[in-house]
């Protein structure tokens, strides 16, 4: 029996994309293989590493764990849509900085939730900026340049909203 | 002047592509290849019976189906035994796909190859295996008693036995004045990294060639086997490691059965293949480690100074024995650490279960080793009422004992000899850092409110650097950009940037100008791999030496260019000038130009190189001076003696909550020499990686086993690895005692972080309880119920007394037999 295909209108990263995907195919799938934005990492396909972790209408969520098709309409931030090699966000600088990365497969995960933590609380301290990233895991760094890299990111978005 | 690089905390090159996105991992290449999934075996031991495929032929999408019967030869054969060994009795590898008979849950049987992975899972699920089950054996103490064997052939399910030692380590323990014996037990666990193992092909019709894609620790190695597997020529084959979400030693095994199968399908269907392993899948069926029974024998003198120490090690490899037997290697020899036992004896035996394979992890049976050793050293110090560091102290080799050789041999062939390190400083670094001496103070203010807290230290020596050798290529192009190979591979340590820091400082270039490619066999074919803490000691080493190479014919060529003598010269900020005369200078793109003669002109800077260019060599030489070859460039390889050994120590402070039996790591120290450090930053990336893993391992990751050999907890809902939460901040010290065994005194530290934690958190926990600590990892639960049996009078208490300061309930005996049916 042929596979039912939907199609689906997303906004990701401010672009808009139109796809016909099979009804059961993930968001992180679709992502990574139909719009080929493959800075989005799967790790676990059940939701718990967050490595996969895009921003969906600003949340935070596991796209390894939302179907594509139930994304319709949505406007996605994945960490390309962050920032540029040549122009990091504060996230981004704040991880290189602290070496806050190893591998760097979970980093994208982190920096999409750190981001939509630091929009909610700007200000953290350190036993917030663990428990902001508490939910992702990392294999290489020990978490220690993660925890310090979502306070120099809040220290970074500060400074350029000071800066013009 | 330029900066020197070499020791600098330098930002990663590495970082902003990866931080954007623009990180290439295996799933991310080829979006248009065919997908490879795998039937896998539900049952820990049986015979196949019947593969079935009637219901999934119509599945639209389908490609191909395979068994081990449509196999060709070599593809059929067994997989290759790597790294064979004197000491392997039995020796067995697994089938690409199983031949009659699995060995343990997730071992492929069957492979479908479809349009999509989605395609080819719901093949996958329509395909019907029949088996009969057969008994298996799961766990240590079940292949020791070998009531079922694994495979008939291994009697006893002995894959591999050996002796090694120095001394009459019996007698010398017969003599002595004390005498203790440990059993000890160590579980499994595994390396974990966030992307799991992946494989890409591409056959090319038309040249008759195989371009392969892996996330691997060693490409050239994958490439070897694959050729000899699939009958290709070498020069046919190529391969290469795109970026690796982490290693941690399950990727430096190959070829895995999906190396082989996906190449050989794309060659054979004329399509690319891709197979991306799914979570379940690393959990069921890549390597796994750590899984020991130990039993110690010591004979001691009133300081705690150890005259004779007898060690029996049962180690468990899973169904196969592909890698050999490097880990109870290393765990027999390393076990010794910064000490020097009078005599000594290790008898380990390698033994078949039907769990999943067992290689490397992070630590390699070091680990284990450490913990055996540092055990002893605790359960001495308590029975003699002395202080665990001073007892360590009293068994250190000195610094003017080195180098120090045991008489035996390590994991690389090599005698094992400690080139350099100062045990008594480090501990002397760690006692401070962590506050040894005052701690008895924090334990008494901690006890009058009602809390339990203990201390410990574990020390070991670490072996890094293995051979045989590792290679390096600098070439510096006309532009002045230098481009640098490697054999080895990366997996986020960092190469990109140590290598080119290396180079930078050794050329006398700008460290922008310098680019690092690992891991590629069209750029560097020979090398060994990315394991056992030898890439900045190796590859380090090579690049090194590559570019002194070119270094020197820089400035032979512009020596001759500015009529000067080359001793005269030097290169700084990638410009060759005359010592004190800067007005006299080329740029090392300039040489590049120089040294390579030209017919045509393609472009400014190759017009100056061409036949009828002004300057150039005179009309009686030869374009090419004698000797040298075209191009600015050079290759060498270092290719050391033997292993260089990194040591440290790690302290810890934990709290046991007296309710709830909760383990809280309140402080948890390193000191840590590694040599001279390419880059501080990254070694401490490095080493509080290595700490985070040992923690999971001490305190929560266990691959949980059920009798039938079901893999209970495989997924990260139930394997527990911890999360930043659980993580204690680390305080570091550093010592750097430089290594005579290569030009830049390095020593290796990707491992060092994990090593003592087991040991280390068995101390801390038994600190603070009073009572004995022998397997690890321990949960709450554990724990909890290790009480209740102490309390019960079942578990031997220290003589140092309870969390109360109360005389203990038993008296220690010198015989100190384990509890080992605690948990699962």
């Amino acid at each position: 029996m042929p596979e039912q295909v939907l199609p689906v209108a997303l906004t990701v990263n401010g672009a808009a994309h139109r796809v016909q995907v099979p009804s059961r195919r993930l968001l992180s799938d679709c992502l990574r293989h139909d719009l080929r934005l493959t800075g989005t990492h799967v790790g676990c396909e059940h939701g718990v590493c967050g490595a996969c972790t895009v921003l969906l209408d600003g949340v935070p969520v596991r796209s390894c764990l939302v179907l594509a098709a139930s994304a319709d309409g949505a406007e996605v931030t994945t960490v390309e849509g962050l920032g540029t090699e040549e122009a990091l966000s504060p996230e981004q600088q704040a991880f290189r900085e602290c070496h806050a990365l190893q591998c760097g497969f979970c980093t994208p995960g982190f920096l999409t939730t750190v981001r939509a933590y630091l929009d909610d609380h700007p200000d953290p301290t350190e036993e917030e900026a663990r428990e902001a990233v508490a939910g992702n895991l990392c294999r290489c760094t020990g978490y220690q340049g993660i925890v310090r890299a979502v306070l120099r990111a809040a220290e970074i978005r500060r400074e350029r909203e000071v800066a013009p | 002047m330029t900066t020197r690089m070499f020791g600098a905390p330098v930002q990663r090159r590495e970082d902003a592509r990866l931080l954007t996105g623009g990180g290439r991992y295996l799933d991310d290449l080829g979006h248009d290849a065919l997908a490879a999934a795998f039937v896998r075996s539900p049952h820990a031991h049986a015979r196949v019976l019947d593969v079935d495929v009637t219901d999934a032929l119509d599945v639209e999408g389908l490609v191909a189906v395979y068994t081990w019967e449509d196999l060709p030869e070599r593809v059929r054969d067994p997989l290759p035994l790597l790294i064979p060994h004197p000491s392997l009795v039995a020796p067995r590898t697994g089938y690409a796909l199983a031949r009659g008979e699995v060995n343990h849950v997730g071992e492929p049987v069957v492979m479908v190859v479809a349009t999509d992975r989605y395609v080819a899972e719901d093949v996958a699920e329509r395909i019907a295996v029949t088996y009969e089950v057969l008994p298996p054996v799961v766990g240590v103490a079940a292949a020791r008693e070998a009531v079922h064997l694994v495979h008939e052939e291994a009697a006893g399910n002995v894959g591999a036995h050996l002796v090694q030692g120095y001394g009459d380590a019996g007698a010398a323990i017969d003599a002595a004045p004390h005498v203790l014996e440990l059993d000890l037990d160590v579980e499994r666990s595994a390396c974990v990294p966030l992307e799991g193992k992946g494989v890409y092909a591409v056959w090319d019709t038309d040249e008759q060639s195989l371009r392969l894609w892996s996330s691997t620790q060693t490409t050239t190695g994958v490439r070897a086997a694959v050729a000899a597997k699939l009958g290709l020529p070498l020069a046919k084959v190529e391969c290469t490691a795109p970026d690796v979400g982490g290693g941690f030693g399950v990727k430096i095994m190959h070829p895995w059965p999906e190396e082989v199968l996906v190449p050989w399908a794309a060659r054979l269907l004329e399509r690319p293949v891709k197979w991306t392993e799914d979570r379940r899948e690393h959990f069921v069926s890549s390597a796994h480690e750590r899984q020991q029974l130990q039993h110690v024998r010591v004979g001691f003198d009133d300081e705690g100074r150890v005259l004779g120490l007898d060690v029996r090690l049962w180690h468990d490899h899973g169904a196969y024995i592909p890698y050999g037997v490097i880990v109870p290697i290393n765990s027999s020899t390393q076990l010794l650490g910064p000490y020097k036992p009078g005599a000594y004896r290790v008898e380990f035996w390698s033994l078949y279960t039907n769990t999943v394979i067992v290689t490397p992890y992070r630590g390699a049976g070091r680990p284990q080793g450490v913990f055996a050793m540092e055990r002893t050293m605790d359960a001495i110090a308590d029975h003699l009422g002395l202080d665990r560091a001073d007892v360590r102290a009293a068994n250190f080799i000195q610094p003017e004992e080195m180098p120090y050789d045991f008489g035996l041999t390590f994991q690389d062939g090599r005698p094992l000899v400690y080139d350099s390190g100062d045990f008594p400083a480090s501990l002397r670094k760690l006692k401070d850092l962590v506050g040894w001496d005052g701690f008895e103070e924090q334990r008494a203010r901690a006890r009058a409110e009602g809390r339990r807290v203990g201390i410990a230290l574990a020390c070991y020596v670490e072996g890094t650097g293995p051979g045989p050798y590792e290679g390096g290529h600098v070439h510096v192009e006309t532009s002045g950009r230098v481009n640098v190979s490697t054999g080895l591979t990366s997996q986020g340590q960092g190469h990109q940037t140590i290598l080119a820091q290396i180079v930078a400082d050794e050329l006398g270039v700008p460290f922008e100008d310098v680019h690092v490619t690992t891991g590629d066999t069209r750029r560097f074919g020979y090398s060994v791999g990315t394991f056992a803490s030898r890439g900045a000691v190796m590859s380090g080493s090579a690049v090194a030496l590559a570019a002194r190479r070119v270094r020197a014919k820089a400035l032979r060529i512009a020596g001759d260019a500015l009529e000067a003598d080359p001793g005269d010269l030097e290169v700084v900020d990638g410009v060759v000038r005359v010592k004190g005369n800067p007005g006299a200078s080329m740029p090392l793109g300039t040489v590049a130009v120089l040294s390579n003669p030209l017919r045509y002109a393609f472009d400014d800077t190759a017009r100056a190189a061409t036949q009828f260019a002004a300057g150039g060599r005179g009309p009686d030489e030869p374009p090419v001076a004698p000797g040298e070859e075209p191009g600015l460039e050079g290759r060498d390889y270092h290719s050391p003696l033997r292993s260089t050994f990194a040591n440290g120590m790690h302290a810890a402070v934990v709290e046991t909550d007296p309710e709830t039996a909760e383990i809280r790591v309140l402080r948890y120290c390193v000191v840590h020499d590694c040599g001279t450090m390419v880059n501080p930053m990254i070694v401490e990336g490095q080493i509080l990686g290595g700490v985070a893993q040992g923690v999971g391992g001490a305190l929560y990751e266990r691959m949980h086993y059920d009798e039938s050999g079901q893999l209970l907890n495989a997924s990260f809902m139930d394997f527990l690895m911890p999360y930043a939460t659980e993580v204690p901040p680390v305080e570091t010290d550093h010592l750097e005692t430089p290594s005579p065994l290569n030009p830049l005194g390095i020593k290796g530290a990707g491992e060092a972080g994990v090593i003592p934690a087991a040991a280390l958190f068995a101390s801390a926990i038994e600190d603070a309880e009073g009572f004995r600590i022998s397997r690890m990892p321990i949960s709450p639960s554990e724990l909890f119920h290790l009480r209740e049996r102490f309390a019960a009078g079942e578990v031997p208490a220290l003589r140092r007394g309870g969390p109360a300061g109360a005389a203990p309930a038993t008296p220690a005996t010198p015989a100190t037999p384990a509890p080992s049916d605690e948990g699962a």
